[in-house]
């Protein structure tokens, strides 16, 4: 069964990759199996791991039962009334409570971590020193390089005032440093796509063709 | 009452993870929980309702025979396989003495996993390798100077992150200074960047999170800002 | 035999540039599924080669290593894999490095995923790990050396109540063993009862959220493998002291083989990645020369309007 599955990634590997000379109905094909293969591994683990090992288990079959988690069901089955035109307005309501839960939860956790800690870490310590108290220049300077680059980044980002004079050189200022962001990040892209197509070319090298160890 | 409900539900779930962050007691706290294990319900019914969706709109093609119509077939086929499997697995699983789960190595859905679904998904996302390097060589261009910095530090970035410069200029210089270059660069001015970015995205959120929990941003539930 | 005529076809198709370079400059750019031969060359050949690149180590890989060599025989790490398999060639290294590492040096692994299939990629990982004669001398028992909790969807709010709470969010682990019959989690209540978390994470949910919550929340101590697309993005967390290290991409994954002394699937994938490379910045470059001669010769046959 093993080598039989090698062959079948394989074939459905090549299969996806003949896009890449045009479009063609294996490609489809493949596209299509992805689609419904995707769609119904999703399905059954939420439904293992979910609605039976938390709901089922946890409300139903117990020895201890928790009746709260009927409630979470209730709202479960009113979101697949949007399957149904007529009553799809009912849908509304378990999507009001996802919104609002993680509005709550983001309103507080992305001011503590994204806004308040790293405004901290911004201003805090711009002078570096090792733990006998002498300065490090070049790590001051790093610490002084964030501290322009996020002042003059969120400048960029204000849009409530016209961007001329100091504020308009300033907002400039910001645009290099979020270009260089930008720039690294195009990098680290690159890297990551190339890995996704090395680890490919491995399999159908070394564990398909054996041309490779 | 078909907007007011919903509006009200948001706030209410809205306000108790917001006050729970900061009072983690009675009756906060205990709701948070209740809260937490709803959210874990309802998303997974929202897959189901996906994945019911798919064979809804795939089912109407085919009854119609729009274009393209085997390929939907193929989609059901495949989507209604892998939950056979899957369920036949789930439960023989639980059933077994002893208890064994749907996924477990030496499963059919485990097979499944392994030799159908990886190398769909893995081989889909690689193709942006080259798509890449297409865009690379038909539309990246040192117009001006944003796009000179962006190609600049693009360049020292994947040429330091692996040893490519540092191995050219190694029989000259045996020092990894353009890996350090790369470090420095990911270091400083990309965590600056990174940074403006994260606090202003941090702020629109907070703004956001709140008019929809006050009930003046109401596009979720069909209406739009009061 | 095979790596000498990689590495000749290797030089040849780097010389087959210069004419994609005339090619360019004359204003007739060679089709797209060129470029796609030149990608997958780029890629093909140099895994043909089987060199493993000296790779310098960096700061932030080196932190990773400084914090879990720390750790004492016995102390409780929790593994968090939110990462699917097309994110695999970059994480999946590291994770078995560090299964290895973890294995060898007794600590008690606690798996975990908020991607559905992240317990599966933790069982591969597992199974890779155990292979090594080392660790398959400890004769290691799961439920007591190491476990694996599955997945439980919900994203944040699966990390906000194992705060309180494990057992609320896994009330049986992947095997279907109910979580007070686990011998290793008898004493593991929430994330007080962690000595440290080692997220693998490709996107969201993942080291953002284990940040916001785990971190800040609940105080956890916390490093991050990161596919190279986040990577960038989690840097401001390294240096706010929010994450204590972070292997970032494939080259990341190899430095963290080469600082476990671990040789592995990342160390002979880097010189197929650095050719990658390569090709890009070639054809980067080779597209602004043509564009820049191509301006310059406008320039010159435009009449200038006085």
């Amino acid at each position: 069964m093993e080598l039989f599955g090698i062959w079948i990634a394989a074939l459905l590997t090549l299969g996806i990759y003949s896009f890449l000379y045009k479009d063609n109905p294996v490609y489809k094909a493949t596209e299509a199996i992805f689609v419904g293969v995707s769609a119904g591994y999703w399905a059954v683990v939420y439904y293992f791991d979910n609605i039976y090992k938390k709901f089922w288990e946890g409300a139903v079959t117990s020895d201890n039962p928790d009746y709260w988690m009927y409630g979470g069901a209730v709202l479960g089955l009113l979101f697949l009334t949007r399957l149904f035109p007529k009553i799809g307005w009912i849908s509304r309501w378990p999507l009001a409570f996802i919104v609002g839960a993680t509005a709550g939860l983001y309103m507080v956790i992305y001011f503590v971590t994204n806004a308040m800690n790293q405004t901290a870490s911004t201003i805090m310590d711009i002078v570096a020193r090792n733990a006998a108290g002498e300065i490090l220049w070049m790590d001051t300077l790093g610490t002084l390089v964030i501290l322009v680059g996020v002042v003059t980044g969120l400048v960029y980002f204000f849009f409530s005032k016209e961007h001329k004079g100091v504020f308009g050189t300033a907002a400039k200022v910001g645009t290099w440093f979020l270009m260089i962001t930008f720039g690294a990040s195009f990098g680290y892209t690159v890297m990551s796509r190339m890995s996704l197509f090395i680890g490919r070319m491995d399999f159908l090298m070394s564990d398909w063709l054996h041309i490779i160890k | 009452m078909r907007r007011e409900i919903p509006i009200l539900i948001t706030s209410v779930a809205g306000l108790v993870f917001a006050v729970s962050y900061f009072i983690p007691h009675f009756p906060f706290g205990e709701s948070e929980s209740i809260f937490g294990d709803w959210v874990t319900i309802v998303q997974a019914f929202a897959i189901w309702l996906g994945a019911l969706n798919l064979i809804k709109v795939s089912w109407e093609k085919i009854s119609r025979k729009k274009a393209d119509w085997p390929f939907a077939l193929l989609i059901v086929i495949s989507l209604v396989a892998t939950l056979l499997i899957g369920f036949i697995d789930g439960y023989r699983g639980l059933n077994a003495e002893p208890q064994y789960s749907f996924r477990d190595p030496g499963t059919s859905f485990d097979w499944l996993f392994r030799h159908v679904y990886t190398a769909l998904t893995s081989t889909m996302f690689s193709m942006l390798a080259f798509f890449v390097g297409s865009a690379s060589y038909r539309a990246f261009r040192a117009r001006n100077l944003q796009a000179t910095l962006l190609l600049i530090a693009g360049f020292f970035v994947m040429g330091g992150r692996v040893p490519l410069l540092d191995q050219m200029i190694a029989p000259i210089w045996d020092y990894p200074f353009f890996s350090h270059l790369a470090d420095w660069i990911m270091t400083f001015p990309n965590t600056a960047g990174q940074r403006a970015i994260m606090i202003g995205i941090a702020l629109g959120v907070m703004s956001s999170s709140l008019r929809i929990i006050l009930g003046i941003e109401r596009s979720h539930v069909g209406g739009g800002t009061r | 035999m095979m790596a000498t005529m990689a590495t000749i076809a290797t030089v040849v198709v780097g010389l087959t540039l210069i004419y994609v370079l005339y090619r360019t400059i004359k204003g007739r750019p060679v089709e797209r599924r060129i470029v796609f031969v030149y990608i997958a060359f780029s890629v093909i050949l140099p895994l043909m080669m089987q060199i493993s690149p000296p790779l310098p180590i960096t700061g932030d890989v080196l932190k990773v290593y400084d914090n879990i060599k720390v750790l004492q025989p016995g102390s409780k790490v929790l593994c968090a894999f939110d990462y699917d398999p097309p994110s695999a060639p970059e994480l999946q290294p590291m994770a078995v490095a560090f299964m290895k590492y973890a294995f060898k040096h007794d600590l008690k692994v606690i798996i975990m995923g908020l991607w559905p299939q992240g317990p599966q990629q933790a069982q591969m990982a597992v199974e890779e790990a155990m292979l090594d004669p080392e660790v398959a001398a400890k004769n290691l028992q799961e439920g007591i050396d190491w476990v694996n909790l599955g997945f439980q969807s919900g994203n944040e709010f699966v990390i906000q109540s194992m705060g309180s709470e494990f057992k609320r969010m896994f009330p049986k682990d992947d095997r279907l063993v109910p979580y007070d019959s686990i011998p290793l989690m008898k004493n593991v209540v929430n994330f007080s009862n962690i000595d440290y978390v080692m997220n693998f994470s490709s996107g969201k949910p993942g080291t953002v959220e284990w940040v916001q919550i785990g971190v800040d929340r609940f105080g956890v101590k916390m490093s991050a493998g990161n596919t190279a697309v986040q990577a960038p993005m989690v840097y401001p967390y390294l240096r706010a002291g929010q994450l204590l290290g972070i292997l970032g991409g494939m080259s990341g994954a190899a430095e963290f083989e080469k600082v476990l002394d671990e040789e592995g699937d990342a160390s002979t994938f880097l010189l197929a990645q650095m050719f990658a490379h390569a090709t890009v910045i070639a054809f980067i470059i080779i597209g602004n020369i043509a564009f820049f001669i191509g301006g310059r010769r406008k320039k010159i046959t435009t009449p200038q309007v006085k």
